[in-house]
This record gives C-alpha cells, structure tokens and sequence, in this order.
C-alpha cells in the first residue's frame, strides 16, 4: 500500500490553490488548443514551456499546468471532429467517423457529452495503470546500466517512427540530424568545443525549447501561409449542439465499449512508437469487429463515438509511463513534456521515482484532478469551446506566432535565439512537406547528449571494449527489440496506414 | 524527384558533418571514445538513410506555387527583420508590425489587419508583462 501512501502525499502537494489555478488554466487552454484545427497537443505545449520556464514555476506547478494542457488537448479534439468533421489534432481523427454522422442526425450535443465521457473513463483507468506500473517499470530500469540504457535510447529511436510509419529511411534521418545537432556545443566530458565553427553562441549547445517551438509552432504557420487558409472552419455553418446528455441506455450501451477501449489504448499508450492516434485506430477497429453486428459503424453509432476517445485519452496516460519511469518518451508530446523535465534540471527515469517523489506524485495527484476538471468543462460548459471554433487562423496564426516569439525572448533576451526559433521552422516546414516526421529531430536533440554519455561510460568502464554494449542478456534484449521494431513497418507500415486512412475514406465518403 | 534532391542534400550533409568532426581538436586528456566517435556513428547513419531516401524516392510531395512561395519567404524575411530590430524598437512596436503583417498576408482586410496587430500586440503586452511579469524587449518609449 506504498503506492497509496504515495498517491495521498501527491494529493498534498497538488492541492494547494496555486496548483489547483494551474490545472484549471491547463485545462482550458488544452482544450481550446485540442479543438483548434492546426493546434494539436505536442505545439500546444511547446508554446506554453518557455512561458511556464519564465514565469519562474517550480518543476511541480510546470509539469502540472503543461500535462493538464496535454489531458486537456486530448479532450478538445473531438469537438471540431464531431461538428464539423475536421479532426481538431490528429488522434480525434477516428471520432469524425461516427461523431459527425451522429452531429447531422441532431445529436451533437449527445455525441459530445458522451465522448467528453468516454474521454473521462479512458483517462481515469490510464492514470490507475500510470499508478501501477510505473513503479513496477522503475523496478526494472535500476537493473540498467550505461550499456542497457545506450541500448534503450537505440530502441525509442528505432521504435519512434510507429508502426503506421512508411519510410523507416526518412525516420532514422530525422533521429539521426535530431542526434546531430545535440552534438554541437562544448564537449561535456573532454571540454572541446564541437561543430561550433567558432560561433560563441553555440558553445552552450543549442537550446531545445528554441527548436521545438520552432520546429511545431512556427512551422505550422508557414503551412497555414502556405495555404493562405486564413478563414474559420466553422465560418458559414450553424453549429447546434442541442441537449448536453447522453441518455441512459446509451451509457449502458457504450459501458464495455469504453471499458475495452481503455485497456487497449493504455497498452498501445505504453509500448514505444504507437501512441495515441494508433490507440484510437485500434479501438475504433476492435469495437466494430466485435459489437458492430448491424453495420450502424460509421452511421453514428455512439460506440463508434465512445470508443475512439476513450482509447485515445488512455493511450495519452499511458504514453507518460514509459517517459516518468524510464526518461524515454514514446511520441510526440511526452517528448515535449522530458525538454520541460530536462529543462528543470530534473532527470526522468528510475532515480525521479527515489529523488523527487513530490514532483512524480504531485503530477500524478494533479491528473486525477485535472480530469475532474475536464468532464466537468467539457460536458456543460462545451458550448463555450464551441465558439472558439469561430476564430479564424488569420488571427489566430499570428498570435501562435508572437507568443512563440514572446516565450523564447523571455528565456534568454538574445535576437540570436529567434533567429535559430525561424530557421527551425523554416526546416520543420521544409521536412514536413517532404513527409519527414519531426518528432524524432526532438527527441534526438534531447537526448543526444545523454544517450552519447551512456556509451561513452559503458565503453569507458569496460576499458574501451566496444562489446560491452552487447554482452548482457537485458540489452541483447533491448538491441533485439529495436531492430524488429525498426524493420517491422517497413513490411507493415504500408498495410496499417493505408487500412487507417481507407477505413476514414471510405466511411467518411458515407458520411458526407 | 524531391526526395532525390532531398537524399543528395542529405548525403552532402552527412559528409560535412563528418569532416566538421574530424576538425575537432582533441584534448590531450580523454575518455576512451573521445569526442569524436558518436558523431561519426550518427554521420554514418546519416548518409546511410539519405542514401536509401535517394535511391527509393517517395510519390512527389505538393508543392506550392511560385507565388507561395514567394509568400513564405516574405514572412520568413519579416520574422528576421522581427528579430533583428525587436530590442531596438521595442515589443510593442515591432510585434504590433509583424502580426498586422501576418493577419494581412492570411487573408484579413488591411485595416483590419492593422487594428488586429495592435490588439494582439497591446494583448501579449498585458497579459505577460503586466500580469505576468515577464520581462519584454523595452524599446525607446520604454514598452
């Protein structure tokens, strides 16, 4: 009952007013930014870390503001997808299936009460499973040493691209120029200056939070110029939300549905390179093979509806798991989250667990809060985030723009680091068009300089034997997973993708 | 045709990334990998995958027209010149400038645009100096 004990010291720390404002705050910007098409989770936070940075937070009160943005992200995307059938970030993609068919029957108000529900289940088992086995995880990861986790960074690499990744070339390019640039700076072991070129700004090394930003941020500007899509979506069309709540039997009808989405999508949260919108991929797919006897999928059927969000807000929990307990982010977001650890001095992985309990515990606490919070401003409050559909991008872009700027000069004052923030972006847009994913160039600049150090302190206690990296069974295992991991999409990525993208045309063609 | 474009790119990085490297001075007191050998690895790897990108292109991305290009450009020069002038002119200025430059190259009429950039301008101004306190660029009227 350790882990109870824990859990109410958590609720100590989290319950203070200033957390609890926080959690709020995160909350209802998350969902403002899960509902906006074009702003999705990973910017989302990305945005705000430099601001929480400056403000001058403590790790606890950042982690609690930012993950409640994530939390709340992940609730807000379903609302575009439902009114308006555009998925508001990328997980919510599955819930235009049968969210949308269900808003033209005039049920959008119960597809959204509903789903704000389902969302509320998935998130509330994930952060029990968060609970349970983090720790048990943590167990495991203090039998690793400088070999094993060189070994383990390996595999987040290889793993990253997903299952749902086609071009596993373009994704080892993305980690590999992520790895890259975490190398220029001054050596931490030798103190040399690296692939500076005599630039004084760069012996520090370049700053992450500048690269995100820029990268997520600013890069999704420059998709919106490009398209000079600077009107609503939600311009035009009349948006009736109707009554705010499910009926009864239609609760009792989705109960096993979410139950079974929840677990599926924790577990897809936790194993490395599938994440959310696989979560709600597969949800979405077990739900209709086992209860979709009359062919209502894709109809809208609030199964349909239930089971897409409760899989994508447990996959959400679960992907803090492997990032808590291990210091190795499974997507895109929980990479975001370890800059903001990394940023705060903190080390994730084992040692967060034994050191900084009040932050682990805390945070944890402020998730069973901040999903309180969420049912209760998603449910009767919706209409308020409804409205937020109204603002059009060209308005919208440029602040997204300016408080990137904002956040960025408040860290360190120099024009230097705006001008690295634009180059990122220009970059970020560039990789993005040629279908590059960008979440491997971060994670590989946050973890470049740790995952080097790890293998030059295996190689160095083994008296500069380079077998040391393969010479225990635990990281013969973890090399093992991550070459099959790497080459599985290779043979399956095309399968999945074009299975998840068929299944949205072809029911999507239906729909409208 | 991208992606060859994009592999030979690549592959031209990886080789410089690899020579930038064999500059690095050595220190006469080191560990017993040395600076060098991880980015070496990750240079390797780098050319590898650009290779692959090259040799097996994907289907051509879209790309935008000249014209939107052109675009782009604009407003990555407009973010330089942000950037360059911001602890000169100081937030509120120059802010004010570059988001009515934006909200009117998104679509919105100019003055329109003009009001929007001062309000946004003036909003981040209270929001996060005056209610935040966060410490902005202060131009020559002190904001």
């Amino acid at each position: 009952m350790d882990t109870l004990s824990s859990l109410a010291d958590g609720f100590a720390i989290a319950l203070t007013w200033q957390n609890i404002a926080l959690a709020l705050l995160g909350c209802f910007l998350g969902t403002i930014m899960g509902a906006l098409p074009g702003l999705g989770p990973s910017n989302g936070v990305a945005i705000l870390i430099p601001l929480a940075f400056t403000l001058g937070l403590g790790p606890t009160a950042s982690l609690i503001l930012l993950t409640s943005v994530y939390y709340g992200a992940m609730y807000g995307g379903r609302i575009s997808s439902i009114l308006l059938n555009i998925p508001g970030d990328e997980p919510a993609m599955m819930t235009c299936l049968d969210g949308y068919p269900m808003a033209q029957k005039g049920l959008a108000g119960e597809a959204l009460s509903l789903s704000g529900i389902a969302s509320f289940v998935g998130a509330f088992f994930a952060t029990w499973g968060l609970i349970f086995l983090a720790p048990q995880l943590v167990k495991l990861a203090l039998l690793f040493g400088p070999a094993e986790y060189f070994a383990l960074f390996a595999l987040a690499f290889a793993t990253l691209g997903g299952v749902s990744s086609t071009n596993q070339a373009k994704s080892a390019f993305a980690a590999m120029l992520g790895l890259g640039l975490a190398m220029i700076g001054v050596d931490t072991q030798t103190g040399v200056p690296r692939l500076t070129f005599g630039e004084v700004h760069l012996y520090d090394g370049l700053d992450f939070l500048v690269a995100i930003v820029g990268l997520f941020a600013l890069s999704e500007v420059f998709i919106f110029l490009e398209h000079r899509h600077g009107s609503a979506d939600a311009e035009g069309k009349k948006i009736e939300v109707g009554r705010l709540s499910p009926p009864m039997s239609m609760l009792k009808q989705c109960t096993p549905t979410m139950l079974r989405s929840s677990v599926l999508g924790f577990v897809a949260g936790v194993l490395p390179g599938a994440g959310a919108s696989l979560g709600s991929f597969l949800s979405y797919s077990m739900e209709k093979k086992l209860v979709d006897k009359h062919g209502t999928f894709g109809t809208g059927d609030p199964r349909g509806v239930a089971a897409p969000e409760a899989g994508n807000n447990a996959a959400a929990g679960g992907a803090l798991v492997p990032m808590l307990a291990l210091g190795v982010p499974g997507s895109g977001t929980t990479a975001v989250l370890l800059a903001v650890l990394l940023s705060l001095n903190i080390t994730p992985g084992p040692l967060l667990f034994q050191n900084n309990p009040d932050v682990v515990w805390g945070l944890i606490a402020a998730l069973f809060i901040a999903n309180f919070m969420l049912l209760a401003m998603n449910i009767p409050m919706v209409g308020i985030f409804t409205r937020v559909l109204m603002v059009p991008p060209r308005i919208l872009m440029p602040v997204v723009a300016m408080v990137s700027f904002v956040g960025i000069y408040g860290i360190s004052g120099s024009s230097f680091d705006l001008l690295v923030m634009i180059a990122f972006g220009v970059g970020g847009w560039v990789l993005r068009k040629l279908d590059v994913p960008l979440v491997p160039v971060i994670l590989g600049t946050l973890l470049g300089n740790t995952m080097e150090n790890n293998l030059r302190r295996a190689v160095t206690i083994d008296n500069g034997d380079w077998w040391t990296l393969v010479d225990s069974p635990l990281s013969l295992t973890l090399w093992a997973i991550a070459i099959i991991g790497f080459i599985l999409p290779i043979f399956l990525g095309k399968v999945v993708r074009a299975r998840m993208h068929a299944r949205r045309d072809e029911e999507g063609s239906t729909a409208d | 045709m991208s992606d060859r474009i994009f592999g030979a790119v690549g592959l031209f990085l990886a080789l410089f990334y690899a020579w930038a490297t064999l500059q690095i001075e050595e220190s006469f007191l080191s560990d017993a990998v040395g600076p060098k050998a991880f980015p070496l690895i990750i240079a390797t790897i780098l050319g590898i995958s650009s290779a692959i990108i090259a040799l097996k292109p994907d289907p051509e991305p879209v790309w935008p027209s000249l014209a939107r290009l052109a675009e782009i450009a604009a407003a990555v020069v407009v973010m330089i010149l942000y950037a360059q002038f911001l602890p000169e002119a100081g937030f509120v200025t120059a802010t004010a400038v570059a988001s009515a430059y934006l909200t009117w190259r998104l679509g919105t009429k100019p003055l329109q645009s003009l009001l929007v950039g001062v309000l946004t301008s003036v909003g981040i101004y209270v929001i996060f100096h005056l209610a935040l306190g966060l410490s902005l660029a202060r131009g020559p009227f002190g904001f």
